[in-house]
């Protein structure tokens, strides 16, 4: 089948997409962005997390066909140009990458908290980053992360 | 010390003045900004032109024979450019890191679940999955070994490996005695400890992209702990010389051990050298759980004798390790577990014994903390059993026994180096506690066990406190020739001094990448460093595995770099017609105290590079003796580690809170005490992990949790604040003085938290991963 959709900003088609291909699959594969992740690829780790219509999903979990006509934004949308979004700086500051492979998810997922919930507490950081595994950094200074993006984006 | 955020703790002596980003100082990744645009290409984001994807066949039985291979539907089938089976295996069809023990693709028999057994390549991922589907195996399927005693002992039980020239199933045996073995002791106590498998569970699956190269060789992009090692066992196995077989490190998405035997590396370039295309292959998680080994499952009988005053003495043990179908790193574990198996502790008499077995479990290999988690997990528990028979306070019976600096182990090894356990132990008992909870107050319940499931409003809930102390060896052990080399080069670009350097060195997350940068601003005294990508154009570098790249690369580099600054100051003196003494580079330019700033940097290069490669390799280390275990050096350098946990346990549902985690750790040398606090803090998460929820269910030799869904690891929810307390106590035989960090917090956080639970429940808790059965004392 023949694909339209609209990623980060930009209109994409693809074609000869199988019907059963996911979301996550197109990106990587037929649209050249790999930012998302195929960690798990049934929805328990969080690392294909994009927008859909400003929703975070597991794009893992969403078949290519239903984006159609839709509008994703993937972790390589989130940076303005040069100018890293304050969420992916915060990331990089407080040392919150090890290998990295969880970084776009949780990425997506904590920008999409901070838009929703300004000035979350620690509880509600983790309720909300709760479907994104990391097993590399224990997670405490994905926590300083996005603290630290919070306080940058309130006086942003 | 200080409870979370940016500046790590630190001890006050070592604050060092250099230039930006050198060594003691806490620069960013190079890498970070890539990996948060997702713009880091990992090894499964790789594309070529016309590339078509590899799939591979896997036995569904844990043991059988192979009768037949019908390979013409899956042959046929539309979009299929290739398949193979292990007689299209071009060179010798076996490979293996210890022993060469296992097939690239099965011939005969299968000997376990999960065995490779024929590959595809198609145009599309689903085509090669549909075309697996077509391949007709006939089996005619055996009664599995799968109880590692029996393995070890049992005479009449089938020989897995009847080539391997040693007893029953046995992989390696090993025992250890030193002392009296004829002890006694005032007071004894005794236990049987079991661990379950465990995953590294890292997040980036196996994969990697084939390029068939002119030449008749073969270009690899892959994710590795060691290019080196798998250049060689890959070019064995296609039959070629390893110079016409090219690996280029790509994007790691975590490693943890679990990347140290070869998975698609000898497959993947089988089928592009057979289709003449590019190939992709990716596994998914499934397949990531038959594709990779696990951490051994262990059975444990420890006896600890003690005087009524609380000294040590005596400790006898037998391990067993389930090393599963394949041989792996299974020797190292039995060198490990039996070398460190009395804990960082002083014992007069010791009589330990390991032995490593095949069985047609899946293979076990190597997982952070490789043989030093599993018996660290018992003398631990048997610590605070002591401690209880003794009355005595757990922390205090540790410190009495410590071992220090000259302290020798039950291998007859001498620690010629700081091993500040008591130390440790004291500051870790002085952490601060994290709060009490009110009873008074309406919890959130997201703070108690069972969390969000809504299980307790705070009733029956019980908090307990542990303590764990670990000992881990660093490096390459008894006899390896273990090195590293590194390429450093420095030349003038856009009028500015410019280093690069080249390792093969795996960059797995840990960051190494950043610790590189590091020595060379140091040692050559200019801020910009480039790292060349990892590849197998230059020497080996080893594996980035048992806490040694900083160690051992480390000191590669910071060799090569003295090298390129000796020739830096050669070529000055030369221009200057005289040699100043005290020759230094700050900040580009070269000085000297006496006479000052003699030139810049830039202008002794001119147009010129300065390229020096040099290895390093560690002291050299000795063989145990078979017999007695007795070594002269059997371990380069040990590391420790003390954990604290505070537990909060639901006591009628046998759900756990951990509350709170925190370490500390002598380092030697913080190169980079951010990095270390995320190495510490990252390590412990896969402990707790160990002790509250994560195993491999294998029964009958199956798999029955090969998912995300049904293997846990810690979410964030699961995982408390974690202080680290960092002490630096230099290794005066180590670059530096650093000493390995990546793996002790692995090992004692897991013991930490049983005791906690023990503490809390008192229940005698004897099995890792502990689950609400253990807890509630309701487990069959």
């Amino acid at each position: 089948m023949r694909l339209n959709l609209t990623v980060n900003g930009r209109p994409h088609q693809a074609d000869e997409v199988w019907e059963g291909e996911s979301l996550l699959h197109a990106l990587r594969e037929r649209l050249g962005l790999p930012g998302s992740k195929n960690a798990c690829e049934q929805g328990e780790c969080g690392s294909c997390t994009v927008y859909l219509d400003d929703v975070p999903v597991c794009s893992c979990m969403v078949a290519a066909g239903q984006a159609q006509g839709r509008a994703v934004r993937t972790v390589e949308g989130l940076a303005d140009g040069e100018r890293l979004d304050p969420v992916q700086q915060s990331f990089v500051d407080a040392g919150a990458v090890q290998c990295g492979f969880c970084t776009p998810g949780l990425l997506v997922q904590a920008h999409d908290l901070i838009e929703r919930n300004p000035e979350p507490t620690d509880a509600e950081i983790r309720e909300s980053l709760a479907g994104n595994l990391c097993r590399c950094t224990g997670y405490e200074k994905i926590m300083d992360a996005v603290r630290l993006a919070a306080q940058r984006k309130a006086v942003s | 010390m200080n409870a979370h955020g940016n500046a790590p703790s630190r001890t006050p002596q070592d604050l060092s003045e250099s230039i930006t980003g050198g060594v003691g100082e806490s620069p960013s990744r190079p890498d970070g900004n890539l990996k948060v645009r997702g713009d880091y290409a990992y090894s499964s984001d790789l594309w070529a032109e016309d590339m078509l994807w590899g799939a591979t066949l896997r036995s569904p039985h844990p043991y059988a024979r192979i009768t037949g291979i019908d390979i013409a539907r899956a042959l046929a089938y539309p979009g299929v450019y290739a398949v193979l089976t292990h007689e299209d295996v071009p060179g010798d069809n076996r490979y293996g890191l210890k022993i060469t023990d296992q097939p690239v693709l099965a011939e005969d028999v299968v000997r376990f679940r999960g065995e490779a057994v024929a590959l595809v390549a198609a145009d599309h991922p689903e085509t090669a999955r549909r075309a697996l589907e077509l391949i007709a195996v006939d089996y005619e399927v055996l009664e599995p070994v799968t109880d590692p005693k029996r393995a070890a002992h049992d005479e009449t039980l089938p020989k897995l490996h009847p080539d391997s020239g040693r007893e029953n199933n046995l992989v390696r045996y090993q025992p250890i005695v030193r002392g009296r073995q004829d002890v006694t002791a005032e007071v004894v106590v005794s236990g049987t400890y079991t661990l379950g498998m465990q995953d590294q569970a890292f997040l980036g699956p196996e994969s990697g992209l084939a390029i068939p190269a002119e030449d008749g060789g073969v270009e690899l992009f892959l994710a590795t702990q060691d290019l080196h090692s798998d250049r060689k066992q890959t070019a064995r196995a296609l039959g070629l010389p390893p110079d016409k077989v090219r690996m280029t490190m790509s994007g790691v998405g975590g490693a943890f051990g679990g990347r140290e035997d070869l998975s698609i590396q000898v497959h993947v370039c089988m089928l592009a050298m057979h289709t003449g295309k590019p190939v992709k292959m990716v596994y998914n998680r499934e397949e990531s759980f038959y594709g990779h080994v696990h951490r051994h499952p262990a059975e444990m009988h420890f006896e600890h004798g003690a005087t009524r005053d609380g000294d040590l003495v005596y400790v006898k043990a037998r391990m067993y390790f389930d090393g599963g179908a394949y041989a792996s790193k299974t020797p190292v574990v039995v060198g490990n577990a039996t070398t460190l198996g009395t804990g960082p502790y002083e014992v007069p008499n010791v009589d330990i014994a390991g032995w490593g077995v095949y069985t047609n479990n899946p293979p076990c290999g190597a997982m952070r903390g490789l043989g030093a988690v599993q018996p660290a997990f018992a003398y631990e528990a048997q610590m605070d059993k002591l401690a209880r028979a003794l009355d005595m306070d757990p922390v205090e019976l540790r410190q009495r026994n410590a071992v220090a600096q000259g302290s020798v182990l039950h291998t007859g090894q001498q620690l010629d180096y700081p091993a500040p356990v008591g130390e440790l132990l004291e500051r870790a008992r002085k952490l601060p506690m994290p709060p009490e909870r009110d009873p008074a107050a309406e919890p959130d319940i997201r703070d108690l066990p069972g969390g969000a499931a809504n299980t307790t409003h705070g009733e029956d809930i019980a908090r307990g406190v542990g303590y764990a102390a670990i000992i881990k060896n660093v490096s390459y052990a008894e006899g390896a020739d273990d090195y590293s080399t590194a390429r450093v080069s420095l030349q003038a670009v856009g009028g500015e001094a410019v280093a690069m350097v080249h390792t093969a060195a795996a960059e797995v997350g840990q960051g190494l990448v950043t610790v590189q940068q590091q020595i060379a601003r140091t040692e050559l005294g200019v801020e910009r460093v480039n790292i060349h990508p990892n590849d197998t154009s230059v020497g080996e570098a080893g594996s980035s595995s048992a806490s040694r790249q900083t160690y051992v690369t480390g000191g590669a580099v910071k060799a090569a770099c003295e090298a390129v600054r000796e020739t830096l100051f050669d070529r000055a003196a030369a221009a200057l017609g005289h040699t100043p003494p005290d020759l230094a580079v700050v900040d580009g330019k070269l000085v000297s105290e006496s006479h000052g700033v003699l030139a810049d940097v830039v202008d002794v290069l001119g147009d010129g590079v300065i390229e020096c490669t040099r290895e390093y390799h560690h002291r050299p280390t000795y063989p145990l003796d078979p017999e007695t275990g007795q070594s002269e050096l059997v371990h380069v350098q040990h590391a420790f580690s003390v954990h604290r946990a505070v537990v909060d346990v639901d006591t009628q549902l046998g759900l756990v809170k951990v509350v709170a985690l925190d370490c500390v750790q002598d380092v030697g040398k913080a190169v980079n005490p951010d990095a270390i606090v995320g190495q510490i803090q990252g390590g412990a998460t896969q402990g707790m992990g160990l002790a509250v929820m994560e195993e491999i269910q294998v029964s009958d030799g199956l798999i029955r949790n090969p998912s995300f869904t049904d293997y846990l690891i810690p979410t964030i929810l699961d995982t408390p604040p974690m202080k680290v307390d960092i002490i630096e106590r230099g290794d005066p035989h180590a670059p530096y003085g650093v000493r390995g960090v990546g793996e002790p917090p692995t090992i004692s956080a897991g013991p930490a938290v049983l005791a906690a639970i023990r503490a809390a429940t008192g229940i005698d808790l004897t099995h890792a991963p502990a689950g609400p059965e253990h807890i509630t004392g309701t487990a069959h």
